[in-house]
């Protein structure tokens, strides 16, 4: 498992440098500025899932004391099409109409116009007296229905993408993928057993804590300076200039800290909105959307519809799969149906099998990230299967995944091979763990399931600052939301040999700091750590240098040892060593202040990989299921900060259970989401779970320096079928669909008796 | 240099591997043996030969010789090195 590496810092679990600021509410959130003459703005939003728009007057608003702007789609310049770049941005046509319908209003919640007044609630008369006229059409909420030939469309102008030949008439299906591999029909005709399944999962939110919210402000000359709450600062400031049409130079975004993000705060909504209501105002504008908002205006994850059929010899060896996954993408394209295929089968070794894949347009909102987007639903499909599987071959469900899984230089379902992984060493710490042979209560029942992401890399920069003192400051690009400052700390402290409590690191805005990706795509202790590293190697460099300098001594004849520079092996220099803070302190005399910089596009990210366990009770009377116990086995490559790696585990845990048991968006037949509030859209609270055990399997990335795989994706992907096949286990009765709620629960227990 | 003309030294080719989605950029073709020393000069020999493709290839991860890459140009490639294009990957 982990090779032994003496590491003094990493791996160790020191006090969150943030926590105090947290709970004592002095931490800065998205809403928390204000600013002298601050107006306040709100948006007019669709009272329908799907209309023509006829015609947008503000012209009774702007007239009312107390309001400076009023904004509709028609104040926005022509978006042409192109990527907006960024994470899962989309093109920049779809998201300009996402942030502000022109036209058309594709969902309930769609935003039509926005006022800026002096108070809220003169805002919210100024936005009833909008006169907005609609042709109303018929909504799509379906993604089977919208598959259909002869559905309503929600775009004239969409012809299903990557298809030997354009089709010759629109359609509601914006892209297509498949992947393919050996002989399928051979396959199935060489297995003992086969088994199938047919599997729906609603709209789920990531259900962040903090609501969107933002100020902005823009002078005379143009220049405008917003403060969010972001998961990337450097990619909202590139969305929001491509949107308004101006120079990105003249947009400084300053990241709030963050209450969640999980994907969801990836995209602009209300940014762009903001800097225009500034400008027209000529006042600072702040924006603050509520929870009904978040949930009708902002990006969940797809419904989905999956089908999948896998076949098996006796002895549990898989001898093909196939795969028909569909997915809402929402108002416009870019479902995750593209991760959905590449990760539904990549856990398994697979001589034949056959992915097709949909990125579907429904009349909802436009989905966004959550965790591993589009993985849960695919993994759910496949791991319920192999549990029916496991079943039908009486067989250990994680020996059947032992026989079957992939492992260094097994070629991948999406094309090359994998390097090192961590697969089966997770499985055999599920299978040793002492919760998977714990006896369970009469009546319950326990799931496993597996899982799969593959993280990235992408581009960060990092400035390291040595005070006067030794003392050193870290200045990173990635807003914080799972604990960077604290990971940056230590691969800091690590590499420069000093003490955690000497290092300190801030996010910097988009004037002071250079380009970073976003927080997302586990990528930022993985990547920003990586940048970080370099900066300290920088600063070890130079120190190295004025080391040989003082010495009178050649640079290679310097060595950098637990913290201080020390005369190489042979090297006859009778000095004494000079710490970091030594050097700091005659850096006056050896060339001036010391700053190490770095900036880089990361490779090589590792794959992740996870196994559940998931003990839990149905009540047979009411359907309610109380979770038991659930056990997160997970590698982390090196786990940098083991309780933010743990964190990270609980949370995908929390969140795959909550949509697996209850999480759904409840639409009427209008289109209108019926559950827009967090007492009737069900996530889990502290009570409703037990404490989530975890096992952090450490197999080390070989591309990082410390061995990093990063960690925020994968957790979430196995608890839907963790969870269902429990259900499964404790019931006897197998419930394909999603959530697993007490009225689904309960019909399927009643029928089956 | 074309990517499989008479003079091509099959010992020193890369293979490269396009996935369902990017068949029609392709003509069908699903694989390709291709000599190129690096990505750069790899995407200027599918331009060559499928004139306009250059932009489409760009935007997709590639993996080469196992590794995946978000954002490819200069990466070496070697004799049998194995090149698969792939979907973007993001995450939450």
């Amino acid at each position: 498992m982990a090779e032994a590496v003496d590491y003094k810092v990493v791996g160790t679990r020191p006090i969150r440098p943030d926590g105090v600021d947290k709970v004592t509410g002095r931490a800065q959130y998205g809403a928390d500025l204000n600013l002298p003459n601050m107006l306040y703005g709100k948006v007019l939003r669709s009272p329908h899932a799907h209309a023509k728009i006829k015609s947008v007057d503000v012209s009774k608003a702007l007239a009312m004391d107390g309001v400076y702007a009023a904004v509709s789609g028609a104040d926005f310049p022509t978006a042409a099409h192109g990527d907006i770049g960024g994470e899962g941005g989309g093109d920049v046509a779809d998201v300009a109409k996402n942030v502000m319908a022109r036209d058309k209003v594709l969902y309930h919640g769609h935003a039509v116009a926005a006022v800026a007044a002096t108070s809220q609630s003169i805002a919210d008369a100024a936005l009833a007296a909008i006169d907005v006229e609609y042709d109303v059409l018929t909504p799509v909420l379906d993604v089977d229905e919208a598959m259909a030939d002869d559905a309503p469309l929600l775009d004239e102008n969409c012809f299903t993408a990557n298809l030997p030949e354009k089709p010759d008439k629109p359609s509601n299906i914006a892209a297509v993928m498949q992947l393919a591999r050996g002989n399928v029909e051979e396959g199935f005709e060489a297995a003992d057993v086969i088994v199938e399944g047919d599997y729906n999962i609603p709209m789920a939110h990531q259900g962040y804590i903090e609501p969107h919210a933002c100020t902005a402000t823009i002078n005379e000359a143009g220049q405008a300076t917003v403060w969010c709450c972001t998961q990337g600062h450097f990619e909202f400031r590139s969305m929001t200039a491509k949107l308004l049409g101006m120079e990105i130079a003249d947009l400084k975004f300053i990241a709030s800290e963050i209450g969640g993000g999980f994907g969801g705060k990836t995209v602009v909504y209300l940014e762009p909105l903001a800097v225009l209501l500034s400008k027209q105002s000529g006042r600072p504008v702040k924006m603050m959307m509520t929870r009904e908002d978040v949930f009708r205006a902002t990006g969940p994850t797809s419904g989905t519809h999956c089908k999948v059929k896998v076949g098996a010899k006796k002895d549990g060896t898989l001898t093909a799969a196939t795969a028909w996954l569909a997915y809402e993408a929402g108002a416009f394209a870019g479902a995750p149906m593209g991760p959905g295929a590449m990760c539904v089968f990549a856990p398994y070794e697979l001589e034949n099998f056959h992915i097709e894949a949909f990125d579907v347009l429904v009349n909802k909102p436009k989905v966004a990230a959550y965790r591993a987007p589009g993985a849960p639903q695919a993994a759910h499909a496949i791991e319920v299967a192999l549990d029916d599987l496991a079943r039908q071959l009486d067989m250990d469900p994680i020996d059947l995944r032992l026989k079957n899984a992939v492992s260094e230089g097994t070629q991948a379902s999406y094309g090359p091979k994998f390097p090192r992984i961590g697969f089966k060493e997770c499985l055999e710490a599920a299978k040793a763990h002492p919760n998977y042979t714990k006896p369970l209560p009469e009546g319950a029942g326990r799931g496993v399931a597996a899982g799969f992401w593959f993280n990235v890399g992408m581009q960060s920069s990092a400035e390291v600052h040595i005070n006067e003192n030794g003392s050193v400051i870290v200045v990173e690009g990635n807003p914080d939301i799972g604990g960077s400052r604290a990971s940056m700390c230590i691969m800091a402290a690590e590499t420069l040999g000093v003490e955690y409590d000497s290092v300190r690191a801030l996010v910097g805005d988009t004037e002071s700091t250079g380009f970073s990706n976003v927080t997302g795509g586990s990528r930022t202790t993985f990547a920003t750590g990586m940048a970080v590293i370099e900066a300290c190697e920088d600063i070890i460099a130079q120190c190295k240098a004025r080391a040989a300098a003082t010495w009178g001594v050649d640079e290679d004849q310097v060595e950098w040892e637990d913290g201080q520079a020390v005369p190489a092996p042979g090297v006859n220099a009778d000095v004494k060593p000079l710490s970091l803070a030594d050097i700091a302190a005659s850096a006056h005399k050896t060339g001036g202040p010391l700053l190490g910089r770095a900036s880089l596009n990361a490779q090589g990210a590792g794959a992740s990989f996870a196994v559940n366990i998931c003990d839990l009770q149905v009540d047979a009377e009411t359907g309610k299921v109380d979770v038991l116990g659930f056990t997160a086995v997970q590698d982390a490559g090196r786990a940098i900060h083991p309780d933010y790696v743990e964190g990270q585990m609980q949370g995908g845990a929390s969140q795959g259970l909550g949509w697996a048991l209850n999480e759904e968006y409840i639409f009427d037949k209008n289109g209108v989401m019926e559950n827009a509030g967090f007492l009737d859209y069900r996530i889990p609270v502290a009570s409703d779970l037990p404490m989530i055990d975890c096992e952090i399997v450490e197999v080390p990335n070989p591309s990082h320096p410390y061995g990093v795989r990063g960690v925020g994706e994968t957790p979430i992907v196995a608890p839907l079928a963790a969870a269902a096949n429990a259900v499964r286990d404790a019931t006897g009765v197998r419930v394909n669909d999603l959530p697993l709620s007490p009225p689904r629960l309960l019909d399927a227990i009643d029928s089956a008796e | 240099m074309g990517p499989s003309g008479p003079c091509a030294i099959d010992a020193a080719m890369a293979k490269v591997v396009f996935p369902d989605h990017l068949l029609q950029h392709t003509g069908g073709e699903r694989e390709l043996d291709v000599v190129a020393a690096n990505f750069r000069e790899l995407l200027a020999v599918l331009e060559s030969k499928w004139p306009g493709t250059a932009e489409v290839f760009a935007k997709c991860a590639v993996a080469i010789d196992d590794q995946i890459y978000q954002d490819a140009f200069l990466e070496p490639l070697q004799p049998h090195s194995e090149v698969f294009f792939m979907q973007r990957i993001e995450g939450g």
